[in-house]
Formats: structure tokens, C-alpha cells, sequence
């Protein structure tokens, strides 16, 4: 059973993404990731200023079992990445929806909404048929 | 089991030295040449120790491990195989390890002769029209099977066929290798069965299909019953075939991949044709192609014109994916694989599959008697299969690493956990041909004990091994506090 | 025979519990039009004694001659322990360890061995090695370019001086990922890679620079000052090195202001024979920022749950992570039995031992070279520092002059023409600690033979 806060929007690809309120959204990994990682020795975040195309793999996320690419859900300009993560990756398994944010985004115009991200409930509804 | 052993720098005093092993000290004025500019300005803190100590610290290492030659090692995918102790004493008589690489080859016929003569029981075991030794590694191998496929597409002006098609089950390599050239990955899902669905492969192929890689038997230790059916459908949309020899041992001399339909494979000489594992190498991916891939095989590749052997080089073979590797691959182990063909011959060939076999249902029916879950109990058993604990697992909270990790106190290596991904809680077992049925027995009389602790102290089971020169070692501590070298004043 | 334990009693007692009548039935799954009759072109077994004669003779017919030959493969001498423990079953027939607590010696072993290469380059992390140095350098560059972050072109440039066998494999390796290899002339009268010839890529990405110590000519290269150069244009440096020499030379971690980024190398000198080309091993060593870029198996130390220290594999998560953005590598192997020799090795030579073998081939190469350009009709190519190589040049075709020399039983070195034929009529020759002057002396008085009689071309 994994924790699927009601106010994030999702991917089928297991991120979240909260709006920010100024037109810029934070990104992380859920808790069903988490879970599914295991215990989390390194994280590596994209550099601010940095342009990402939608589907571009551009963070890292690598536990004992896996390394796993992070996707940005839309095209959009990096703010920053978490730089807790670095030396505390652990925080990501700890607080996947708080502190272990892996990087704050500001999309390209319309690329929000044509991102097609699911509701807390469809994600929900994705964990079950995957079985998670 | 000896206790643990410091690492070799906490013996280091200085002074020490096997001083009878160093050449006599030159004259200061011999370096005088050389500019002080790019000379060492210290020596390398390597360790200042005696011979007789050297000697101890290594034995009592090796007393460590568990090896083929102390331990049955039942690792499916592995091929865990007795390495004969004749292939090691002749691949190492002095003149073949004497010989410098670039010596010409009228000073190595008699090496040569026994590279061809690899190469041409290769080809016959595997039913491939041509052989390359070159690659030194599965990995190797496998990049020069798919590199060649790509070669052959871009030779002809097909450009755009740039996807390969890999089953869901495949180990790692293989989509890393695709990659690798510079492909991208199609994966097809697998059935219930085991066996490939056609049905998404014939959706899966067309004008970018480059090929498929596919092992025979499965990742499952099964059989891919329908292969010929498989192998038109790729061959119809144009793309080739690639065998990943992985699972060769389950095969040698009852099937050969080329008669499947294979247009390119490689075989690890390190697994069906027992050249030592040696701590996790040195390997040999000798590669075998069809008459289309010929061409582009790997150079260099031996070659005989009437009595004499010699090298085929970049002007033999124009349109070769190139070199591999400095010189002509791993001789030693190409050597060990010879003597161990040669030893075997044609009759003893066939008995390694049918051996294989026979070791691999006759343990997947004694574990089954004793009451563990096959992952494919509607199959036979190729030279490996796979158990899954699941049950264990859902019912006991003992899981397959558990398991694993408690063989090691009955003095079993662990067969291999976790893979392939599809089963979960699985051990996928591989007993090879060279075992004997008191191993065997005695090994699935270990597995029910452990499940009797499961049940009764499951305790004794997670926390195992007990035994060992060290318990269960903390994974996570060692990628986040990454201790990778010997620091003098270090604590772990 | 096929090492098989099985008597009939055995297999008819399997065959019972299995269920099946015979041990054909066992392939009944795998269609019959697949099954091959006979392998008709296999040879009959051999047993153990047959095998052998026929190996001696084989190897008899090779013989050994007086080897003069080094060009990435040298002859040193290997103590009798190196191999007596390498070959111990315990060693030789393990697997790779991942179940670390059975496999706790070869891990250690593997432990020591990144230690000491990381030392012996002067770098902070090295890993498990890598199949030999050749692949390990095209490795390395793929490795730059997922490291050199700020570089987008993926521009390797690489000296006309490396190994001509390393920067083919490095194409064959890298050339489906778009990879640029860009060569670097040299100095036809110094035969290294000067460092004003750069100035053409003032201004342009370059991701990294590789730089071969001792060259494949033996000669010594400006290595701080191209090192300089490529960190001040934002490229990477990869180091390519000869392990023996670092007993002497500046070991990579030292050059420059910063030192290398990468260090790679040829295994072989450390204890492992000749044996025709291989097995062999490659090193990879690099700095901790970029461990996580490294190819390849990697040991870590840390602690048990009883609190005592032991070894495992770590950061696996690598090796099977299909990086899409660009430069993979599926390796997933290292060289376990050569290191455990390599390790052996340089804990019996130490650094005494080390530095004593290498200055012996400095001194014999340079013994070489003043008794060969003594003959007419040769000299030597390039001024300037060597170590334990160098290139001649002879008055005549090198290619006849190697044969008379084989035929008196001595391989003198490599004909360079078909590598550098702007060279001419080019050889390279090598002398290890273990020629002696008797050996050298025999060299130059066949080769005065071979140049006698007809006149230069």
C-alpha cells in the first residue's frame, strides 16, 4: 500500500508534480517508487537554468537494486534542483512529497495542461492494475 | 572457514621486501636521461612485505571463497561446470605463455593450428558458417553480434532499421548492447507458457526492425518451442536473428542455433566450454555468423591457405566491424576451450546436454516431491529451471535471498536469486552435467531442512548465514559511504 | 568423455523419479526436425594423455625466441608465487562474487587491487579492471563524454602516438554512438605530440584529450602542458599509461596543475605472461566526483551485520542502467584471475621491487639502442626521452631483415610501415629487465649479419 496524497497530479511514469502557485511546479518521485527502489544511495538533480524537452530523462535516482531515470512530464526551464539530495538521498525515501522534492520546474507555455498527468485517483487506479 | 584476514597494507613495514624477486638496482647515471620534470617525485605507497607473507595473506584468502573445486555451485544462466585441470596445465605450457602477441606467424603455427581447429568445431557444434575468436567477454560478444546485424542493414542502404526486439525475460546485456550500437529497444512479452507471444512480435516487427535477440532455451530454462515460426516471421520482415549462447549447455550437440534460424551468436567459452570463471573473468564471446554476416565478423580471425594458418586482418575482411580488442582476444582461454573440445570430442559433446539434462529434471523432480513450486511445472527442464517462493515469502516472510543466504551454511553456493525479474521470489537452478546424484540429493535435502526452519525458526533462516567469514553485509552503507581504497587510520 | 559422474544405476534411478522412460524423452519439447543427427565434423575424443602430447608437440614446434618485441605486450619477470596461488582452485574456479559472504578472499583481493592501481596512478578510485587496455581506453573516452557535462560535441581527440591497435578498437567500440575521434599529428622530429599543435581547436568543444605515456614510439610526452591545455579548454584528460613505468614517471593523478581525470593501462607488465595476446587486463582509475560514471565492477568495503568489516560489490546499479542521453557501455565482467596475479605481484615486488624493474628497462633499452645504432645502416628516429622502447630506422625494408633475424631466433621488434609509413623504413624495438647484455649483444651481431651483403634500398 502506498500513499497517494489527493491535492498532486501524477504520471504513469510514477513522478508527482504540485502546482507552486507562481506558475512553477515541483516534481518527485511517488511513494510506490520509493518503495519500489528500496533505500535510496544517490540522487542526481538537473542544474538550474537548464531546458528540458518533454519525456527527457533528467534526474537520477539509484537504490542498491536499481538506477532509475526521472522524466520531466513537459517541456519547461529547470529552477533548481533539491540540493539536500546530495548528500542526504534518504530523504527522498523519508518524505517523498515534502523535503525529497527532486526539482522545481517552469513549464513552457501550454505545456502544462497538454501534459495529460492523472488525478490522484487514476494514478491510484494505475497502482492496481500494475499491481502495487 | 579461517577467520578474517587484514588487507595486505596493514602487513606493509618498511624495509620489507621479497628483495630476491627485484632485478639487480641500476646506476643512478642509467635515469639521468629522463626529465626530472616527469619523473616520480615519491615512491607509490604500494605494501613493503616478505614473500613467505604474501604468500599466507593470498592462501588465506582464497580459503574464503567457494569455488567449483570445493563447492557445488548450482548458478542457473552460469554454467558452473568442473574446469579441468588438464585445459589449465597444456594452454600453459611455457612456449604458448612465452609467446609475444605480434610474433609472426611462422613462430606460431602450432598455436594457430589450434585456434582454426576451435574455430571449425565451433561452426559444427553450432551449425554458423563462420567463427571469430576475438571478443573477450559475453558482453563482447554480444556487441559484435548486434554491431554486425547493424553492419549488414547499413551495407545493403537499409538505414532506417535501427530496433531491436527483446523478450520482456532477457538478461540486462541485452538491451545495454543495443544501445551500445546505437539501437533502440522493442521489448515483446513473454506467455504464461514461457515461450515468446507471437502474436506481439508480429505486431512488433517491420521496416526498422533490425533484429531480435532472443536465448534458446529462455531466461526461463525453457525451451522456445515455436523458434522456426519465430524466426520467419523476423527473417519475412527483413530483420536477423541473434542468439544469446548464454543456454548453450542445455543444447550442445542435440540442437544448433544456425539450424533455428540464427543468423549471429555468441557462445561464452566460460560457460559451455568450461574455461575457468576465475573470480569473475577472464571470459572469451567467440562469435559464430551465417553466410550473410561473414563479412563483417571481427577481426583478426584465423584463416589456413593449404598447410599454413595465418591472421585475417582489415584487408582480408574490408568490411569488418573492426577490432576488439589490442591484439587477437584471450589466447589462454581459447586454449583452455580447444582442450576441453578436444577432450570431449564428438561423443562426449553429445553428453553434455543430454547430462545437463537430465541433472536439471531430476532436481526439479525431487524438489518438487519435497514440496517446492516450479515456476513452469507444465515444462521440462532444460539444463536449468526455476523454484519460486513466493509462498514462503507471502506465508513466512522468508524470502528467495534468504534461502540463498542459508545454503551457505550447508555448504552450497546459492543458485541464482532474482532473476529473471518476471518470477518473483525465484531461484533459477542450474546443476550442470558435472555433478553427481549424491550432490544433488544431498542439496535438495538442505532445501527441506531450511524449510523446516522456515516454518518452525524462520529467524535462523532471514538472519543466515551464520557461518560464514562474515554475515549479511550492509549493501546500503557500502554505496553511500563508498570506501573503495585502503586508507591507512580508516574506519570502515 | 565429458567429466561425467553418472553410472547406469544413477540414470535409470533419475529417470524413475522423473517419470520418463529414457533420457531422449527429456528433449521432447524441442521439434524433431531441429535435432541434429550426428556432429559429423567434430573429431573423436582424446583423453588426457593424447591431449597432452598433442599440445607439447604443438608447442614445440613454436619454440621461444629471444624476444625484442614490446608495442603494448612485455616480457617481465613473473615470480613462481603468482601463479602457484592464482591457479589454487579456490581462486581459478570461483565465480564472480556476488554473493559477497562466499566470496569474501576474491573481493578482498579485488580491494587491495583498486588500491594499489589507484595509488600507482596517483588517482582516488579505480575500479575492478576491465578486459585490457585497449577496450579500457575506448571505455575511458566514452566515459568523458558522460562525465564532461559542459561539452556537447562528444569531440575526442586522440594522438596519432597511442597504440595504432587502440585507436582502432576505440572506433570499433564507440563509432555507433556518435562519438568524434579526431587524430593529433606529432612531431616527425621529436615524435611526440607538441602542444602548439593544438591551437587549431582554440575555440572549439572539445570533450576530452587522450594522452598515451610512454607513446606507442617509447617517447616521453610534454604531459603537463597538454594537460594544462585541455582543462583550460574545458576538456577532460584521459591518461593512457604503462603500469611498470609508474615506478618512475609522474603517475597521472600528478600532471598538470590538476592531474588526469582518467587513468587507464595495459595490466599485462604486472605479472601476467605474454600468452599470445591475452588473457591480459585493463585498469580504470578516475577521480571520486566521477565513480559513478566508471564502466565496469567496482568493491566496496563496509561492515557486516556483527560489525565486522568485509567486501562487497557495489554501485551495480550502473552497470545494467541503460543511460539514454548518451555513451553506454554494457560491461558487466572484470578480469578476476588476473588481478588476483597482478595483485600478487605487486605485493611481492613492492615499490622497490617495481621501481628496480623499471629502471633495469630503461638502462637495458638504452644498452639496446646504443648497440643496434652501432651496426651501419641504422639509426635512431627521434631525439628526446624514451622509456624502454624506441623506434629505429634502418636502411632497407624492415619486414626481410625480421625474418633473417627470426631465423637466428630472435624477434627483433615491429615493422612500423604498414602503421607509419611516413616513418619509412621504421622498427620498434624494447628491451625488459629480463635481457641481458649477452642477449643484446647477440641481437647486434644478427643484425649486422642481416644488413650485410647487398647495398640499402
Amino acid at each position: 500500500m502506498s500513499n497517494v496524497p489527493a491535492d498532486l497530479k501524477y504520471t504513469s511514469s510514477h513522478e508527482w508534480v504540485r502546482a507552486l502557485g507562481d506558475g512553477s511546479v515541483e516534481i518527485g518521485i511517488t511513494d510506490h517508487a520509493q518503495q519500489a527502489l528500496g533505500d535510496l544511495e544517490f540522487v542526481e538533480v538537473p542544474e538550474a537554468g537548464r531546458a528540458v524537452q518533454a519525456g527527457e530523462p533528467c534526474a537520477v535516482v539509484e537504490s542498491v537494486k536499481a538506477a532509475s531515470d526521472v522524466y520531466a512530464p513537459f517541456a519547461a526551464e529547470v529552477i533548481a534542483g533539491n540540493p539536500r539530495l546530495s548528500a542526504e538521498p534518504e530523504t527522498v525515501n523519508a518524505q517523498p512529497y515534502g523535503e525529497g522534492w527532486l526539482m522545481r520546474l517552469r513549464p513552457a507555455a501550454g505545456a502544462l495542461a497538454a501534459a495529460g498527468l492523472m488525478s490522484a485517483a487514476q494514478y491510484q487506479q494505475l497502482l492496481e492494475t500494475e499491481g502495487g | 572457514m579461517s577467520s578474517h584476514e587484514q588487507v595486505i597494507f596493514e602487513y606493509s613495514r618498511a624495509g620489507r621486501g621479497a628483495s630476491d624477486q627485484w632485478p639487480q638496482a641500476s646506476a643512478a647515471a642509467a635515469l639521468a636521461d629522463l626529465p626530472a620534470q616527469l619523473r616520480r617525485t615519491q615512491p607509490p605507497a604500494l605494501p613493503e612485505v616478505g614473500e613467505l607473507e604474501t604468500v599466507r595473506h593470498f592462501t588465506r584468502l582464497s580459503q574464503l571463497n567457494f569455488s567449483i573445486d570445493t563447492h557445488f555451485y548450482p548458478l542457473g544462466s552460469c554454467t558452473m561446470k568442473y574446469n579441468p585441470k588438464a585445459c589449465n596445465q597444456y594452454a600453459m605450457l611455457p612456449e604458448f605463455l612465452a609467446r609475444h602477441p605480434l610474433a609472426p606467424e611462422s613462430h606460431g603455427q602450432g598455436l594457430l593450428a589450434c585456434l582454426y581447429e576451435l574455430q571449425e568445431m565451433l561452426r559444427e557444434v553450432t551449425g554458423m558458417a563462420g567463427v571469430a575468436l576475438a571478443p573477450m567477454a559475453g558482453a563482447q560478444g554480444e556487441f559484435a553480434g548486434v554491431a554486425m546485424i547493424r553492419a549488414y542493414h547499413r551495407a545493403r542502404g537499409d538505414t532506417q532499421r535501427n530496433e531491436i526486439i527483446v523478450p520482456e525475460a532477457a538478461h540486462g546485456t541485452n538491451p545495454a548492447t543495443a544501445t551500445m550500437c546505437g539501437c533502440v529497444v522493442r521489448e515483446i512479452p513473454v506467455e504464461s507458457s514461457g515461450d515468446v507471444d507471437l502474436e506481439a512480435l508480429r505486431g512488433a516487427v517491420g521496416p526498422n526492425t533490425a533484429g531480435i535477440m532472443l536465448t534458446n532455451p529462455s531466461t526461463l530454462g525453457v525451451f522456445e518451442r515455436r523458434i522456426v515460426e519465430v524466426a520467419r516471421i523476423v527473417h519475412e520482415a527483413g530483420g536477423l536473428l541473434y542468439y544469446d549462447g548464454a543456454n548453450l549447455n542445455a543444447i550442445l550437440g542435440k540442437v544448433r542455433p544456425g539450424d533455428m534460424g540464427f543468423d549471429v551468436i555468441h557462445m561464452n567459452l566460460h560457460k559451455t566450454f568450461s574455461t575457468p570463471h576465475g573470480g569473475g573473468g577472464p571470459g572469451a564471446g567467440a562469435v559464430g555468423v551465417g553466410a550473410r554476416l561473414m563479412p563483417f565478423l571481427p577481426i583478426p580471425v584465423v584463416g589456413r591457405e593449404g598447410e599454413r594458418y595465418r591472421w585475417l586482418t582489415e584487408s582480408d575482411l574490408p568490411q569488418s566491424i573492426g577490432r576488439l580488442s589490442a591484439f587477437m582476444g584471450n589466447a589462454g582461454v581459447l586454449l583452455r576451450a580447444y582442450i576441453y573440445m578436444r577432450l570431449l570430442g564428438r561423443e562426449g559433446m553429445r553428453q553434455v546436454a543430454e547430462y545437463a539434462t537430465l541433472n536439471a529434471n531430476y532436481l526439479l523432480a525431487r524438489l518438487r516431491q519435497a514440496g517446492f513450486e516450479a515456476a513452469y511445472p507444465q515444462r521440462r527442464a532444460s539444463h536449468e529451471f526455476i523454484v519460486t517462493l513466493k509462498r514462503q515469502a507471502r506465508e513466512l516472510n522468508v524470502t528467495a535471498m534468504d534461502f540463498a543466504k542459508r545454503l551457505l551454511d550447508y555448504g552450497f553456493h546459492a543458485p541464482t536469486t532474482y532473476f529473471p525479474l518476471l518470477v518473483p521470489e525465484c531461484l533459477l537452478i542450474e546443476p550442470t552435467e558435472t555433478e553427481s546424484r549424491d550432490t544433488l540429493d544431498a542439496f535438495v535435502t538442505a532445501m527441506s531442512q531450511i524449510q523446516q526452519e522456515a516454518e518452525r525458526e524462520p529467524g535462523r533462516v532471514t538472519s543466515a548465514p551464520h557461518t560464514m567469514p562474515v554475515r549479511r553485509l550492509d549493501d546500503v552503507r557500502a554505496a553511500r559511504q563508498l570506501d573503495l581504497t585502503w586508507k591507512p587510520t580508516a574506519q570502515p | 568423455m565429458a567429466f561425467i559422474p553418472h553410472t547406469e544405476a544413477d540414470v535409470a534411478a533419475m529417470l524413475a523419479a522423473i517419470g520418463a522412460a529414457r533420457i531422449e524423452d527429456l528433449f521432447d519439447e524441442i521439434p524433431p526436425e531441429l535435432r541434429v543427427a550426428a556432429l559429423a565434423g567434430m573429431p573423436a575424443a582424446l583423453n588426457e594423455m593424447e591431449v597432452g602430447r598433442l599440445m607439447s608437440e604443438r608447442a614445440r614446434s613454436d619454440g621461444t625466441a629471444l624476444c625484442f618485441l614490446g608495442a603494448g605486450a612485455y616480457e617481465h619477470h613473473i615470480p613462481a608465487a603468482v601463479w602457484a596461488i592464482a591457479t589454487r582452485g579456490e581462486f581459478y574456479s570461483a565465480y564472480t562474487p556476488y554473493q559477497a559472504e562466499a566470496s569474501q578472499g576474491t573481493l578482498q583481493v579485488i580491494y587491495e587491487f583498486q588500491t594499489m592501481i589507484a595509488r600507482l596512478t596517483g588517482m582516488e578510485v579505480a575500479n575492478a579492471s576491465m578486459y585490457d587496455g585497449a577496450s579500457a581506453s575506448a571505455e575511458a573516452a566514452l566515459m568523458a563524454v558522460r562525465a564532461n557535462r559542459r561539452s556537447r560535441a562528444a569531440r575526442i581527440l586522440v594522438p596519432s602516438t597511442l597504440h595504432p591497435h587502440y585507436r582502432r578498437v576505440a572506433l570499433a567500440t564507440a563509432a555507433n554512438q556518435g562519438l568524434r575521434f579526431e587524430e593529433l599529428a606529432y612531431c616527425s622530429v621529436e615524435g611526440i605530440v607538441r602542444p602548439a599543435s593544438l591551437a587549431s581547436y582554440e575555440g572549439h568543444d572539445v570533450t576530452a584529450l587522450v594522452i598515451q605515456q610512454p607513446n606507442f614510439f617509447g617517447r616521453l610526452e610534454d604531459v603537463d602542458a597538454l594537460t594544462d591545455w585541455a582543462h583550460a579548454h574545458g576538456a577532460l584528460v584521459v591518461a593512457v599509461v604503462n603500469p611498470t613505468s609508474l615506478a618512475l614517471l609522474k603517475p597521472p593523478g600528478a600532471w598538470g596543475a590538476r592531474g588526469a581525470d582518467i587513468a587507464v593501462g595495459e595490466g599485462q607488465p604486472l605479472g601476467v605472461p605474454l600468452s599470445s595476446g591475452g588473457p591480459y587486463l585493463g585498469f580504470m582509475a578516475t577521480r571520486t566526483e566521477y565513480v559513478r560514471q566508471m564502466p565496469g565492477r567496482i568493491v566496496g568495503r563496509t561492515l557486516d551485520s556483527a560489525g565486522r568489516t568485509g567486501f562487497t560489490l557495489t554501485l551495480q546499479a550502473r552497470e545494467q542502467h541503460i543511460r539514454r542521453a548518451r555513451a553506454t557501455s554494457n560491461i558487466c565482467t572484470n578480469q578476476g584471475l588476473l588481478v588476483t596475479a597482478a595483485t600478487i605481484y605487486l605485493a611481492l615486488m613492492g615499490p622497490q621491487g617495481l621501481e628496480r624493474t623499471a629502471a633495469a628497462c630503461h638502462a637495458r633499452t638504452r644498452e639496446l639502442l646504443a648497440a643496434l645504432t652501432r651496426v651501419p645502416g641504422v639509426r635512431l628516429a627521434f631525439a628526446g626521452a624514451h622509456f624502454h622502447e624506441a623506434v629505429l630506422q634502418l636502411d632497407r625494408p624492415v619486414a626481410p631483415v625480421l625474418r633473417a633475424l627470426a631465423r637466428a631466433g630472435i624477434l627483433g621488434g615491429l615493422d612500423l610501415s604498414a602503421y607509419y609509413p611516413e616513418l619509412g623504413h621504421a622498427l620498434l624495438v624494447c628491451a625488459t629487465e629480463t635481457r641481458t647484455t649477452a642477449d643484446i649483444d647477440r641481437y647486434r651481431a644478427a643484425l649486422g649479419e642481416a644488413l650485410q651483403g647487398a647495398r640499402a634500398a
